[in-house]
């Protein structure tokens, strides 16, 4: 008996399947080389919906909030025509905390933006907020709604609970439905996890169009701004 | 017997320059030379030690390593800005390649790539955009194929025709 499972098992060792190679990044030729570390590939259920808003909009105008990616600004800029704002809020905060004033952060990002009022369709939060201290989170949040354009959309990232190892991550656009995870930086504590109400309030003039619990625990929030869109 | 003339033969490793910089621009301690003035060269070096403020203007590809505050103007060709370049200025070339810092606006007609390391402060606007791990960007990319946003902004002449024009002075 006990042969029959050694034999079965180095049977089943030999006709084990090697990993699935991890999908292809987005096509172009400007890709980013591969990095040799393992990046995990996450599905998404509400990137496809935003870009779904975006492609309604004539020549969409996108605002990232995290720091830039070549293959994200083919994907946005290239295959779905839009006018990609870098502002990497990610890089402001890095770089307070590295200086050891952090409460100066929250002055500082009053500034950050100066593009005018409801002059963006879609916005890329990505998991900020959940880096973000409550003053800080308000200021961005307060920019948030005042640039975007009715009927705009905001993508956003919120973490069910605090990660002791979290850690800043780039969100590599593989297509409508993955993303590829991309650690960066030194470790850094979420400050806290956002409950649904406490998103609902940071984002008062938005409404929530979708929401989604993934299994890595995270929720994927879109949000929307009442009004109509005139047609220029 | 048919021994080389040796006083116009180029130093090896050093590139010959055409310095194109109209409109009052003022470089210093430009350590490029030239060294044939028949000999048109694809490459123009502008060293690190070199300064330009104005307008550089050029029908060759040109590699920055200096500082240049301005504006520079490459219709056909490709400007790189070195490592060590460090641009203040409003970009318009055939394609732009990023190593050092450039703060400004961006235009090319084909492509804009910033490299690892490379810093751009500005608006891009080409049809095609590269940028890798660890390069820096704030701004805005436009990647829309414009054929007339690749063209540097002209100032009216007397002799042509006005073109109507929106209320708010934009172009139509």
């Amino acid at each position: 008996m006990s042969g029959v499972g050694k034999v079965t098992g180095f049977l089943s060792r030999l006709t084990r399947k090697a990993p699935p190679p991890a999908r292809a990044a987005v096509a172009g030729p400007e890709r980013v080389e591969a990095d040799p570390a393992p990046e995990p590939v996450v599905s998404t259920k509400a990137l496809r919906k935003f870009v779904g808003a975006l492609r309604q909009c004539p020549s969409p105008t996108l605002l990232d909030l995290g720091p830039v990616l070549g293959p994200n600004i083919q994907y946005f800029g290239e295959q779905l025509g839009c006018k990609v704002i870098v502002e990497d809020v990610f890089e402001s905060l890095d770089r307070f905390e590295e200086e050891g004033r952090p409460s100066d952060l929250p002055a500082f990002l009053e500034t950050r933006f100066p593009q005018p009022a409801e002059s963006v369709d879609g916005i890329l939060c990505w998991n900020l907020f959940d880096f973000l201290d409550r003053p800080s989170a308000d200021v961005v949040a307060a920019h948030v709604m005042r640039l975007l354009k009715p009927n705009g959309v905001l993508f956003g990232m919120f973490a069910t609970d605090r990660g002791a190892e979290a850690r800043f991550t780039k969100f590599v656009v593989v297509d409508d439905d993955a993303f590829r995870h991309r650690e960066y930086s030194r470790p850094r504590a979420r400050r806290a996890a956002m409950q649904n109400r406490d998103i609902g309030h940071l984002f008062g003039e938005l409404r929530v169009s979708d929401l989604f619990l993934l299994q890595t625990r995270v929720r994927e929030v879109l949000f929307r701004k009442p009004g109509y869109r005139l047609n220029k | 017997m048919w021994k080389r003339d040796e006083s116009v033969r180029p130093t090896v490793g050093r590139e010959p320059v055409q310095p194109t910089a109209p409109g009052g621009a003022a470089a210093h301690g430009l350590e490029t030379d030239l060294r044939r003035p028949g000999d048109v060269r694809d490459v123009v070096n502008i060293g690190k030690s070199v300064v330009i403020k104005g307008e550089l203007n050029g029908s060759e590809d040109l590699t920055v390593e200096g500082y240049v505050d301005g504006t520079i103007e490459l219709k056909d060709h490709v400007l790189t800005i070195g490592p060590h370049g460090r641009i203040k200025a409003e970009i318009f070339a055939k394609a732009v390649v990023v190593l050092g810092k450039v703060n400004g606006n961006v235009t090319a007609s084909e492509k804009v790539d910033i490299r690892d390391n490379g810093s751009v402060e500005g608006n891009i606007v080409a049809p095609r955009v590269a940028i890798a791990e660890g390069a820096h960007f704030r701004g805005s990319v436009d990647m829309q194929r414009k054929p007339e946003a690749v063209k540097p902004p002209e100032a009216p002449k007397a002799e042509t025709k006005p073109v109507a024009q929106a209320p708010n002075g934009s172009k139509p």
